[in-house]
Order: structure tokens, then C-alpha cells, then sequence
């Protein structure tokens, strides 16, 4: 009986000694609240924000070196997220809520210069030298980066339309009556 | 033939005596029709006619489009006014794509489609394409485009098609008119679609509460082999597809798996009386019963409709409604959604149009909940409503989807039942469809991270192979320079190897 007790106490001791040294010497130091953060924001590493990715945007969100309301794509909803973790006062009136949108070439203006092409990160815009370019809407992200780049504006953001088999009921409010 | 129970659900005050003697009368061709592109589940129909165009009735006016979709086809003789965007039927008012077609006043049919003498000798797939070419779709308001449905016989071994005639909503009487009136079209066009499933027996459900339906159905079905009629209890929501299959043959549908798994096909009743006249006649899909009823309806009715009439039409077809007039609801009061406005049009899932006063709605502030669990009690599908409404209301839609909020039907019993008139089935149908928006958009992400990756790999793959260019072509002008410069280094080398060899 004291035998078992003790050779498993001794065991107890010995392997809590090893995991407790280990995750001591062997710790990556990482801000956790970086991770939480990251899953606030939306994931669709647009860059819109200024930064390469989301991950980076949270990164310097933890240090609290950046505005929190960078974050085209989220929106207030992930405005008010941020704002809730981090504590702070978010100013969402200053934002401009945009809702999906997807990047349209006005075939009357495109020179067909490649330099969107060059920009799109997601291959989502098709074309050759000189001929017209266009955008293939699935695959585009809305990042802007062809918007800003065009010599002749021939690029414009266009909102998405709600369609009917996307639409939704709002959530009910507290004291809904129906 | 013996039943099984089903769980929960509720008695509501039926009040189907309103038009439940009214036989269905045909309304006259309204002046214009406005036909939305989009009366069915799944893609848009495609345009096959323009602003200006003469057409007849039963004329292909848009043609399906994508795997699920459903075609459509002119209601009346008359010219096409335009295609324009206008409000849907349907309780977001986003605009959708409709055609304006004026009538002519002759109601002139187009040639039909050749009818099929013998349904029975013919293949499963010419008939799942005739259905097809006549756009039927789900006329019980799910509007599932029939002949998808009809497929099911491909990859299921289906032994019961089960013909849905419950009409568990309040109010509504279509159906049940369509059976008493139709009865003949209604068990032939059953059978055509059991032939079609390859499901060797048709089992039509009636709720008990129509025994004139039953009775006429009953007649109808004695001439004809492996045609059963059964009463069901009356006990909404019985027509719920996965409830009646659980019903009448006892076995349980699995959470997000079809009635098809299970070996049942169910099909509305008026949804077999458009087959019938599709295969038989060779007639598409242009007019359906519709219920007119409610108490601030003047004179409630059965009314046989062109699509795409507009519902205000509807209603001044019935004497027009009172100032009581609360809520305006297109279907039923349980599952009906609130229309718009009154200009939109009756579509091909259009069963009832309601005008409720006051006194039959349920509008009451909420109060907190009181965990007295009659929800729970009643809800058909065994989930657990006042949990999951709570998890919805602070936001927590994973862990609502984790005790089966998607399995909801949307019945709305709980709603119906709850003392403190919480509205849980507005929480769920948010739910389910905020769920719906927000895989949409992880589905999106992923794609362009997908994306992404692939155009990053494609430059590295790129820059590898310039580096690897760049290094072959340094290389080659490395040998080239050596080359050049070995016959001098020779030149000169060979005195001194000559002299080396000498040395």
C-alpha cells in the first residue's frame, strides 16, 4: 500500500517536474490577446487596413499603435468588436459603413495597360496588352488596389445588391412585439 | 392502415370554415400581370422574350437556368409592357426581375406541349422533363422546382410517394377544394409522379378534418391499384414533409438528411394536379388556387388565379378589406410571411392570401421568459427553444447551432404556445439565416485565400525560373567568356606548357 502510494507520488513529482521545466524553457511568447483579435477581424486579408494581413492589423492593435477602425471589409459591427475588447472608445461615425462590393472596369475608358492585372492579388481580373480588361466578380475581394492604381479611373467599386436568397430576418429586438 | 404519433405541435383555432364550402371560382384575366422572374427556389428563369413581343398563353416566357430553377410561362395572351425591376413578393420588398405582360382580352392558348397518351409507357425521364418544361414547381409554398424533385428516384431506392393533402395551416382551404373538386387529376397526376420516382406505391395524407376530401379521394383511388388514402390526426404541423412521413409510415427522418433517405418522396397535392395537367394536357404552369380569407376580408374565397395578378386585385375580387386590416400575410398564419405591400403578385407558391384583423394576430410587448418549458413541450422537431433563443440573443449563433438550431422547421408552435409571447421563431429564422450569410462569407474568404496563395505561388514559381534563366544564362556566358578566353589563355599557355613540358 505505502509502496504504491509512494512510488506513484514520486512519479507524480517527477513527471510534473519535467512538464512544468518544459513549458518554462520551451514558452513562445505570444501576445494572446493578438490571437482573440484575429478572430475578430474578418479573415479576408485584404490589406485595406494598411498593413500585409489580419494578423498583422492585430498585431499592432495589441500594442495599441493603430486606429481600430481600419478594417474596411468588418465594418462597425467589427469596429464595436475591437472596441469592446480593447476597452477604447470607438469612434464608428468617423468610419464609412460599406457594405460587399466587387470591382467593375467601364470598358469605355480601359486602355487596356495591364497595371491592374500587375495589382490583383487574387488573379481576379483577365486581359492582355491592349485589349480590355475585365473583372472575373467571384474571385474579387474588393481590396481597391486596382481602383487606386488605374491611369484612367476606368476602375469603380460597386456594391453588391442584396439578392432574395441572401436576405435574412433581422435579429428581433428586446421587446419585439411580433 | 396504422399510424405513428409525432412529437409535440398544437391545436390552433382552424377556422377554415371561412371558405372551406366556397368551390373555387376563376378569376377574370387581370388587365396586367407581373411575373417575377424568381417564384421558385434556387437561379432566376432567363428572359426568352422582350419588351414589345406578342405572346399566347401557356407561351414559354423565361427558361430555367442551372441545375435548380424553374421555367415560366405566360398566364394570358397579350404583349410583353416591359422586363423591369419591381418589388418581390416577399417580406425583404428587394426589387426583382419581372415581366409585364398586358393582356389582350382574348386569353388565347399557344399551341400545347404534345400530350402523353400513356404516361406509363413512357420513360422516367421524359416525364421529369415535361414537368420541367411546364415549370412546376413545390405548390405547397416550398417552390422546390418538381423535377429536381422527381430525380430523386436516380439515386434513391424510393418506396412510397406520399402525397401531402394535411393542410395543417389555419385558414387555408385550397387544397383541400383541389381534392374535392379535382380528385381524378389529383390521383392521377400521383401516380404519373410515382411512375416518375420509381416508388411502387402512392399514399395520399389528409388531415381528418376534411372528410369530404377523403371521401372523394377515396372514390377516385379504388379505381386504381396501389393508390391509398389515410386520414391523419389533426395536429399542426402535421404537413411538414418530415412530420407526415413520420406519421404515416413511422419512420424518422435524419437532422439534415432528406425524406429520400428514408425511402419517402412527398409531393403537395396541388403540385400532382399541375403534373397531371402538364403531362396529360400538355398545360405549363399558369394559374393556382389561392385561399382569400381572414376576417377583414369582406367575402373569403377559393379563387382559381392567373400568376403574376397582383394581390390588391385579389382582394377587391372579394369585396375588398376592411379598415381592420392588421396584418396582410402571404400563405398561412402559422408559417405565412408578411407581404410588402399590396401591388405585388401572386406567385407560384402563393396559397392563401390573409388579411387578419386585430383580434387574430398574436401581437403582444414580450416579457421575460418564465422557464415554465411549454416550448419545449410542444416543439415538433425535440429541440430545446428557450436555450436556444438565449444563445441567439447574446449572440452566440455556434452554440445555437449546436443544439440543432438548423434542424427548426420554422413552424412557429413555440412561438404560438409561449406565455411570454418571446418571438422565438423570429430568433431562429434569424439564426438560421444569418448561419447561412456567414458561411457564405467563410466559404468566400477561403476562396480568396485560396486564390491568394496560388497567385503567390505562381510569381515565386515565376522568379524561380528567371533566377534559374538568369544563373543558365550567367552560366552560359561564363563558358562563352572562358571559351573565348581559352584559346588566348592557349595561345599563350601553350608556350609556357611547351615550355613547362620542356622544363
Amino acid at each position: 500500500m505505502l509502496l504504491d502510494v509512494g512510488s506513484l507520488a514520486v512519479m507524480g513529482v517527477t513527471l510534473g517536474a519535467v512538464l512544468g521545466t518544459a513549458a518554462k524553457l520551451l514558452a513562445v511568447p505570444v501576445n494572446p490577446i493578438e490571437e482573440e483579435l484575429q478572430n475578430l477581424l474578418p479573415g479576408s486579408q485584404c490589406g485595406q487596413c494598411g498593413f500585409v494581413g489580419c494578423a498583422q492589423y492585430a498585431a499592432a492593435l495589441a500594442k495599441g499603435d493603430t486606429p481600430i477602425t481600419l478594417c474596411a471589409p468588418g465594418g462597425k459591427a467589427t469596429i464595436e468588436a475591437l472596441a469592446k475588447r480593447l476597452g477604447v472608445h470607438a469612434d464608428a461615425d468617423a468610419h464609412e459603413e460599406v457594405g460587399p462590393r466587387v470591382a467593375f472596369i467601364n470598358e469605355d475608358l480601359c486602355i487596356g495597360c495591364l497595371r491592374c492585372i500587375g495589382e490583383c492579388g487574387s488573379d481576379a481580373i483577365v486581359g492582355a496588352p491592349k485589349q480590355l480588361h475585365t473583372v472575373i466578380a467571384d474571385a474579387c475581394h474588393a481590396c481597391s488596389k486596382c481602383f487606386k492604381i488605374c491611369p484612367t479611373e476606368a476602375i469603380e467599386m460597386r456594391p453588391i445588391p442584396q439578392t432574395i436568397a441572401a436576405w435574412h430576418w433581422q435579429k428581433p429586438g428586446e421587446h419585439s412585439a411580433h | 392502415m396504422k399510424l405513428f404519433p409525432i412529437l409535440g405541435g398544437i391545436h390552433p383555432e382552424y377556422r377554415k370554415e371561412l371558405t372551406s364550402e366556397k368551390a373555387i371560382v376563376a378569376l377574370p384575366v387581370p388587365k396586367t400581370l407581373y411575373l417575377p422572374l424568381q417564384q421558385h427556389m434556387g437561379a432566376p428563369a432567363n428572359t426568352t422574350v422582350d419588351a414589345g413581343d406578342l405572346v399566347k398563353k401557356g407561351q414559354l416566357l423565361a427558361k430555367a437556368q442551372g441545375a435548380i430553377s424553374a421555367a415560366l410561362h405566360a398566364p394570358t395572351s397579350g404583349r410583353i409592357a416591359a422586363i423591369t425591376e419591381m418589388t418581390a413578393p416577399h417580406p425583404s420588398g428587394l426589387p426583382v426581375l419581372t415581366i409585364m405582360l398586358d393582356s389582350d382580352g382574348k386569353d388565347e392558348w399557344a399551341e400545347p406541349m404534345p400530350a402523353i397518351d400513356d404516361p406509363f409507357a413512357a420513360s422516367p425521364a421524359e416525364i421529369k422533363a415535361r414537368v420541367a418544361e411546364a415549370g412546376i414547381v413545390g405548390m405547397g409554398g416550398a417552390t422546390f422546382p418538381s423535377a429536381v424533385k422527381l430525380g430523386l428516384g436516380g439515386q434513391h431506392k424510393l418506396e412510397i410517394l406520399l402525397l401531402n393533402g394535411a393542410e395543417c395551416e389555419p385558414y387555408l382551404t385550397c387544397d383541400d377544394r383541389v381534392m374535392r373538386e379535382f380528385a381524378a387529376q389529383v390521383v392521377d397526376g400521383a401516380r404519373i409522379m410515382a411512375h416518375a420516382l420509381g416508388a411502387p406505391k402512392v399514399i395520399i395524407a389528409v388531415e381528418d378534418n376534411k372528410p369530404q376530401a377523403v371521401d372523394s379521394l377515396k372514390a377516385e383511388a379504388a379505381k386504381t391499384p396501389n393508390v391509398e388514402v389515410v386520414g391523419v390526426p389533426v395536429q399542426y404541423p402535421m404537413g411538414a414533409e418530415r412530420h407526415l412521413t413520420q406519421a404515416v409510415t413511422g419512420r424518422e427522418t435524419p437532422a439534415r438528411k432528406l425524406t429520400a433517405d428514408v425511402g419517402v418522396v412527398v409531393h403537395n397535392v396541388a403540385t400532382a394536379r399541375a403534373v397531371h395537367q402538364a403531362v396529360r394536357l400538355g398545360r405549363p404552369l399558369v394559374s393556382r388556387v389561392v385561399t382569400v380569407s381572414g376576417g377583414a376580408v369582406a367575402e373569403p374565397k377559393n379563387i382559381e388565379v392567373p400568376l403574376g395578378t397582383r394581390v390588391s386585385e385579389l382582394l377587391d375580387f372579394c369585396g375588398g378589406i376592411s379598415k381592420e386590416a392588421r396584418r396582410i400575410i402571404s400563405g398561412g398564419p402559422m408559417m405565412g410571411q408578411p407581404l410588402p405591400s399590396l401591388d405585388v403578385a401572386v406567385v407560384k407558391g402563393t396559397s392563401g392570401i390573409l388579411a387578419l384583423t386585430q383580434g387574430e394576430t398574436n401581437e403582444h410587448a414580450s416579457s421575460p421568459c418564465i422557464r415554465c418549458g411549454s416550448c419545449v413541450t410542444y416543439c415538433p422537431c425535440g429541440l430545446v427553444p428557450v436555450e436556444m433563443a438565449s444563445y441567439i440573443r447574446n449572440d452566440k449563433l455556434d452554440l445555437a447551432a449546436k443544439i440543432g438550431v438548423q434542424d427548426c422547421v420554422s413552424c412557429g408552435s413555440c412561438s404560438y404556445i409561449c406565455p411570454s409571447h418571446i418571438p422565438l421563431v423570429h430568433y431562429f429564422n434569424y439564426a438560421k439565416g444569418k448561419i447561412a450569410a456567414l458561411d457564405r462569407e467563410r466559404r468566400k474568404n477561403e476562396q480568396t485565400k485560396a486564390l491568394v496563395e496560388a497567385h503567390n505561388a505562381r510569381l515565386e514559381r515565376q522568379a524561380q525560373a528567371k533566377r534559374e534563366a538568369a544563373a543558365k544564362a550567367k552560366a552560359a556566358k561564363e563558358a562563352a567568356e572562358a571559351a573565348a578566353a581559352a584559346p588566348q589563355a592557349n595561345q599563350q599557355a601553350q608556350p609556357n606548357s611547351a615550355g613547362g613540358a620542356n622544363a
